[in-house]
């Protein structure tokens, strides 16, 4: 195997409460309690580790952040450690109070999710009514302040329709990026898949979207957008490699290649509570099992795009292929493509619209 | 191209980080680390964001004995290119 570089981005997922529910919860079925959280000073050692093996990126999420009631201290911290530091937020439970603090304590950037442009879909899909007016608020006191905003939309069958209003309303909250994410089916977006999977058609038709606002907002807004996975023919490059870029960190300090990695039951992950970072980074078991390519098989293993797509999602391969080495079953060469397609057609076909929320941690 | 009179910023939430793990310059803005060579890395050095175009291009060549007429399009090519991602401003 090639030298292992530094990680450049860390994920810190404070905590796993949060006071909306979204049925596409990127934390995982089991959830952490409060009681099991990382206390101020473990998540600081964490933060100066960080950036001494190379970390450059912070993004401090949850579930919720401002949740955690020592946010400010912990971004101060972070700043202090070098580290540049982004808040991935919901924006309940920030006051403009708070939101002055964190601009005093050195934050960068916020990012801040919205679930639907408007009322009625954001609070429903979010599970959290008044939440949509409060975002509104907080969208507000962030441009008063002066922070920089990425707004973040998640989007999926139940919201894909609002995709031209999303961009709109980054333009207006003077934001200079917005991601736009098709669901990616791991956790709780797997179990409401019938509700969320978007059809072929929406998903070409976002593409459209994306690429005629792109043309017209250069210079204005920056659209980082993440394509309906199962409607492709190649995988994604998921992670920018396994190990190679990222790690998260969960609440109680679990240190993960991606969000979903504890769903490979196999691995044996390290956590920052006994061990340093740069321990965990180079030498835990879980990170090496998927590192470069020799863990490859076929189609994987000689095909020209491997380096490129690195075999798209250890995951993905696990979840649907039941081998996390097999290559993503998005992949057209993957003996189980014409499944994936299959599921698809199956589950955007779902007739019913009810979500399946999440649970409080 | 750019104007002489306009003055390129770098806005809040971009900031030049030396990145000791890899013995570099970066430049850290949302979400997006960029990498600076070292013209890049002297570009940017100059922007402090009161500076006019002009005057950087005829700071960085006197500083590293160039013709003007040949970096100015070379500026203004690396101050466009992080402008349209949003990275720097024009005003």
């Amino acid at each position: 195997m090639t030298q292992v570089p530094p990680p450049m981005a860390m994920l810190a997922e404070l905590t796993h409460r949060c006071p909306l529910s979204c049925p596409y919860c990127s934390n995982p079925l089991e959830l952490e309690a409060r009681s099991r959280e990382l206390t101020t000073e473990q998540w600081l050692r964490v933060f100066r580790e960080a950036a001494d093996l190379g970390v450059l990126q912070l993004h401090l999420s949850g579930g919720e952040p401002a949740t955690r009631r020592d946010l400010v201290d912990l971004v101060k911290g972070a700043r202090e450690a070098g580290l540049y530091t982004n808040l991935i937020t919901s924006g309940i439970g920030l006051t403009r109070a708070r939101l002055d603090e964190l601009d005093a304590a050195g934050l960068d950037h916020i990012q801040l999710s919205l679930q639907g442009m408007d009322a009625e879909t954001a609070d429903r899909i979010g599970g959290y009514r008044g939440g949509f007016e409060r975002k509104m608020q907080v969208a507000g006191w962030i441009k008063d302040i002066g922070f920089p905003l990425t707004l973040n939309c998640v989007l999926h069958r139940q919201n894909l329709h609002q995709l031209p209003r999303a961009i709109e309303m980054a333009v207006e909250m003077g934001a200079r990026r917005i991601e736009v994410a098709i669901v990616q089916f791991y956790g709780w977006a797997m179990l409401n898949r019938n509700a969320l999977m978007p059809t072929r058609e929406q998903a070409r038709e976002a593409e459209m979207i994306v690429a005629e606002a792109r043309e017209r907002l250069k210079g204005t807004l920056v659209i980082d957008f993440v394509p309906a996975d199962y409607h492709g023919d190649y995988p994604k490059r998921c992670m920018n490699g396994w190990g190679s870029v990222g790690l998260n960190i969960t609440p109680e300090g679990t240190v993960l290649p991606c969000h979903a990695a504890q769903t490979i039951k196999h691995l044996e992950f390290w956590s920052v509570a006994d061990r340093s970072l740069s321990e965990v980074w180079y030498d835990s078991p879980a990170f090496n099992a998927y590192r470069g390519t020799d863990w490859m098989k076929e189609p994987c293993r000689s095909c020209e795009h491997k380096l490129k797509d690195l075999g798209g999602c250890r995951c993905q391969a696990l979840a649907i292929s039941g081998d996390p080495a097999a290559a993503d079953p998005v992949c057209v060469k993957s003996p189980d493509h014409g499944k994936l397609q299959e599921m698809a057609m199956q589950f955007s076909d779902g007739e019913s619209d009810e979500l399946t929320y999440r649970t409080p941690a | 191209m750019i104007a002489d009179g306009a003055i390129p910023i770098v806005p809040r939430g971009v900031r030049l980080h030396q990145d000791r793990a890899r013995n570099r310059w970066v430049l850290l803005a949302p979400e997006k680390t960029i990498a600076l060579d070292q013209i890049g890395y002297a570009i940017l050095s100059e922007v402090d964001n009161r500076s006019e175009f002009g005057e950087i291009v005829s700071r960085l060549a006197s500083k590293y004995e160039a013709p003007v007429e040949q970096i100015r399009p070379d500026v203004a090519g690396f101050i466009n290119t992080l402008a349209a991602r949003r990275i720097l401003e024009v005003i």
